[in-house]
């Protein structure tokens, strides 16, 4: 359901300022949101100087020096650092993106930097991403076949194989589906952009023999339909995919097996 | 405290088995009203400033009431169906039902309304 203000104990409030590097010329300002479950206090926002003379380009280099020289108790998830893994999904400069692959020159003054919004916090730039994975979970995200298994492999033309360009990128770092206002209000039945991306990308593989079940499982006012073509998604993906058209195929098939 | 694992959460109540026929419902009236809006429009705009008894017999003429009724049908319809689908984002529980029943008896009253002025001029 809609939420137009934050509750009480999730305000956030002005943190600490640390003291600028000693002897850097080159400072840039970062906030980052603060908030540990512990010490039962609202979250708050601290400010960080990073000497960019020692500093990577990345927002994801900034992190971890403010981390290893600054703050160690900066809590943030981070592992491949190209773009592959989808960790350190998080709202910087009021866009979600991937730490690991925005440049730090791409943000015009101070760095703000959020966890990824409208999703419960675990600890700093930490969302809990556990609903997320059940819903991509629920949309069987796998090879679903009747047919008994072929001697050697499923086979699948070039034409058929070139289907799956733009879909089997997605890294599920969730930067779409906490971008959508509709998974915003609904998020509980809504799929949201990223499960329902990979939902047309199995439904659309020629080797999958459950599509008119995937179609069936999606044929639901709230599943499917909350997607209102807001088009965020497609904004926001750190890919450069587009899960708006994904979703749109999935509306177009299912009206041509319905009229 | 419930114990419901994270799966059985996201599945939910499984799918409904609706949602396509008010998707494709609100695609063709969309295209009506692409056509109807403008025709409403000069339809309208050419009875308009007329006296009483000009006004009746324009409106007495087919076309003239026809693009009109069928203007305040097809998107009274569609503003009742997207209003729904407004309601069923912002709003839960007893609250949307009620305001589901509510929309959708304004919307009919509104078209039996518009309907009956239409007739009356009409005929």
């Amino acid at each position: 359901m809609v939420e137009l203000a934050l509750p009480k104990n999730s305000r956030v409030t002005t943190g600490k300022t640390w003291p600028k590097p000693a002897g850097a010329t080159n400072l840039r300002k970062f906030q980052i949101y603060r908030w540990n479950p512990d010490d039962g206090k609202n979250p708050s926002v601290d400010t960080y100087f990073v000497d960019m003379d020692n500093c990577g380009p990345m927002i994801l280099d900034a992190l971890i020096k403010i981390k290893n020289e600054i703050d160690p108790t900066l809590t943030f998830r981070r592992s491949c650092r190209e773009g592959i893994c989808g960790s350190c999904a998080m709202n910087i400069d009021g866009i979600n993106t991937l730490a690991c692959i925005y440049g730090i020159d791409e943000v015009k003054g101070a760095v703000k930097i959020y966890p990824l919004p409208h999703m419960p916090v675990v600890k700093d730039l930490i969302p809990d991403l556990t609903h997320f994975y059940a819903q991509h979970a629920s949309i069987m995200p796998w090879l679903e076949t009747k047919t008994n298994r072929p001697a050697k492999e499923w086979k699948q033309s070039i034409e058929d194989r070139k289907k799956l360009d733009g879909l089997y990128e997605c890294v599920m770092c969730a930067s779409c589906s906490t971008s959508c206002p509709s998974y915003w209000w609904n998020g509980d039945k809504y799929l949201g952009p990223a499960a329902l991306l990979h939902a047309y990308r199995w439904i659309i593989d020629s080797r999958d023999e459950a599509t008119g079940e995937r179609l069936d499982d999606l044929e639901d006012p709230f599943k499917l339909y909350r997607c209102h073509t807001i088009m965020n998604c497609a904004k926001t993906c750190p890919k450069g995919l587009n899960p708006a058209k994904a979703i749109s195929e999935i509306k177009k098939m299912m009206v041509e097996r319905a009229v | 405290m419930s114990y419901l694992t994270d799966r059985k959460r996201a599945q939910g109540l499984g799918a409904g088995g609706g949602g396509t026929h008010h998707h494709w419902q609100m695609m063709a009236s969309s295209l009506a009203l692409v056509i109807l809006v403008p025709l409403f429009v000069l339809v309208f705009g050419a009875g308009l400033g007329g006296t009483y008894e000009e006004v009746l017999a324009y409106y007495s003429r087919p076309f003239p009431a026809i693009v009109t009724g069928l203007s305040l049908v097809v998107g009274i319809i569609h503003l009742m169906r997207e209003a729904h689908a407004a309601i069923e984002d912002y709003t839960h529980g007893t609250v949307q039902k009620l305001s589901l029943i509510a929309t959708t008896a304004f919307s009919y009253t509104l078209i039996a309304t518009a309907l009956f002025a239409l007739v009356k001029l009409a005929l």
